[in-house]
């Protein structure tokens, strides 16, 4: 009697323990796993950074160097001045700063209209908008090309700044997803007091989803800083270029001098601002990229 | 049918007005471009000189003689074969890698989600550096161990794989967008599978898998549709070569259009890609009502 007691706890230990093992072997597994992937993902930025702070021997020293010595940071004072980096920056601000409001204030409106009014006609033409998201940009590309050098646009920031102010497909959905969880009650409330649509939208639904409206400039943001076929058809003066376009011409003049601490750090440059905005709206911007992908 | 009141009048007036911009761009900045560059499609135009009417020897050309086109083709196909399932594989990998709970998760995540902030053309400077035959990274360490030196970017057999596995590093928007899903996932679900005896991979397979599949369809579609276009890191780090052997569909129509300024062949070239993608699309879409399951909601 006692002994097969003994025997089912003993039997029970053993098997209690058998289950925590593999429980830490799993833990153990996940942890390698999840390092191992991290070091390989963060590699090439690693090392980007690393040969930025190379002195010129260490950059083409085997095997490869990770510690540098001596570190130079003035190899990033030193690039930016090589190259004319401030005056891209600033080009890629003029063109960036002008879309985002041009974006936001459309594809508001227009998201407001689409979310909250109950117009006839509003579905087939929500089903279009979304439908023009499959159009592919070449199709616009050479039509749009011919029609602003008719115009005398072109080797101007206009081509990329003008279309901003009139809606895009997927600024325009994601904003609507957010002003449908708004409470209609909200409108009609205001309504009855006699607000407008317009006030309804300026002083009741926008200050409501500031956070959508931080997402949607955001990435206008960051596809603008990041936009490259744009600004390589409809710019020719190198004047002009924005940072995307310029960097690639400061790749020739970096490469065949065999200063990649140079171009390493003008690429480190030009990235740093994209990791500083997502650092600082991480939370928004999460949020932004899973509801156009879950309730979509 | 609702009777039209002045409510409804109303209501249309401002639906309208608000939309407008979007309406102004519709007509502008779609269906101007779409037309004409269908009417395009079917001259010979070089911008110096009037647009010619020739029917459909662009679109006979393209499929009849055009050797390079063919190439295009096989290129463009293979990318959107691996390069979609590879992208989506290694985003799903990590979501699911991100959803045990762990130290550091929103470190790791930052980690994982960090290549798909950089913008192209740092990215492919890093990479160019990277993969150097020379001096690159990967390359020091192939040699240090006595084994023939990797050829990334300039072999013919290496070079889209090369593209892939940039595309695949890049994936960090699908890995938010799978990491979103699977925390939606009701713990229920799994509560009941296993109290039914399902064990881990039974778990997976039927509760993760099936309840996922919504967010798989979005992405499976937006990277069919962003896999077709697929430009700048090609253009940047190999722009067609070795030997036209990454030259892809919009690489080849970029340089039609802008290098030889053969705009009416360009823009037949970009209404049949315009008509791949619509039918990928319409057949993804199709095909959904078979795999994709929507839940509760």
């Amino acid at each position: 009697m006692t002994n097969t007691a003994v025997a089912m706890t003993a039997e029970a230990l053993q098997a209690k323990r058998h289950a925590r093992l593999a429980r830490v072997a799993g833990r153990m597994l996940l942890y390698v796993t999840v390092i191992t992937l991290s070091f390989a993902f963060a590699l090439p930025l690693l090392w980007m950074f690393v040969t930025a702070l190379k002195d010129d021997p260490d950059v083409f020293r085997l095997p490869p160097v990770w510690i540098p010595r001596p570190i130079r940071w003035q190899n990033f004072a030193e690039a930016l001045t090589i190259i004319p980096f401030g005056m891209h920056l600033l080009n890629t601000l003029k063109i960036a700063v002008p879309v985002v409001i041009g974006t936001v204030l459309s594809c508001s409106l227009v998201a407001y209209g689409f979310a909250r009014i109950d117009f006839p006609g509003r579905t087939f033409l929500f089903f279009v908008c979304l439908a023009t998201m499959m159009l592919p940009f070449q199709v616009r590309m050479i039509p749009l090309y011919i029609r602003f050098s008719v115009m005398g646009w072109l080797n101007s920031y206009r081509p990329l700044i003008v279309p901003a102010f009139f809606g895009g497909a997927y600024p325009i959905f994601l904003l609507r997803q957010f002003f449908m969880t708004i409470p209609q009650e909200l409108s009609d409330a205001a309504r009855i007091d006699g607000c407008s649509e317009l006030m309804i939208f300026w002083r009741i639904v926008l200050p409501l989803a500031k956070p959508s409206l931080a997402v949607v400039g955001l990435f206008t943001f960051m596809g603008s800083w990041d936009n490259y076929l744009g600004p390589l058809i409809y710019l020719n003066d190198a004047k002009l270029y924005p940072l995307s376009v310029a960097l690639r011409g400061f790749q020739s003049e970096f490469w065949e001098e065999h200063l990649w601490q140079y171009m390493m750090a003008a690429s480190a440059t030009t990235i740093a601002p994209v990791i500083v905005i997502f650092y600082v709206a991480q939370r928004t911007l999460v949020e932004g990229i899973t509801v156009t992908g879950i309730k979509g | 049918m609702k009777r039209w009141s002045r409510q409804t009048t109303r209501s249309a007036i401002n639906g309208y007005a608000f939309i407008s911009p979007w309406l102004v761009g519709l007509a502008l900045f779609t269906i101007y471009p779409i037309i004409a560059s269908l009417y395009y499609s079917f001259t010979r135009y070089d911008i110096v000189r009037e647009p010619r009417w020739i029917g459909l020897e662009n679109y006979v050309t393209l499929a009849t003689q055009d050797l390079i086109f063919r190439r295009v083709m096989g290129n463009t196909i293979y990318l959107v074969a691996v390069g979609v399932p590879a992208g989506i594989v290694v985003a799903y990998l990590l979501a699911l890698l991100l959803n045990n709970e762990m130290k550091l998760r929103p470190m790791f995540r930052t980690i994982f989600f960090l290549p798909a902030l950089v913008p192209a053309v740092a990215a492919a400077e890093v990479w160019r550096w990277v993969l150097n035959a020379q001096w690159g990274l990967i390359n020091a360490w192939v040699k240090a161990r006595g084994w023939p030196v990797i050829p990334f970017l300039s072999s013919e057999g290496w070079a889209k794989n090369t593209l892939i596995l940039i595309h695949c590093w890049a994936q960090g928007q699908a890995m938010m967008v799978f990491l979103a899903s699977l925390q939606d996932v009701p713990r229920s679900l799994y509560d009941a599978a296993e109290v039914d005896g399902a064990n881990r991979l039974q778990r997976f397979w039927y509760v993760t898998v099936p309840m996922t599949t919504p967010a798989m369809l979005f992405l499976v579609i937006t990277h069919l549709i962003g896999m077709f276009q697929y430009f700048t890191m090609g253009w940047l780090l190999t722009s067609g070569g070795p030997n036209f052997s990454t030259e892809f569909f919009s690489i080849y129509l970029y340089r039609n259009a802008f290098e030889y300024f053969k705009m009416g062949y360009a823009s037949a070239l970009s209404w049949v890609l315009f008509l791949i993608i619509m039918l990928f699309t319409v057949v993804t879409f199709r095909s959904s009502e078979r795999w994709v399951y929507y839940g509760g909601s």
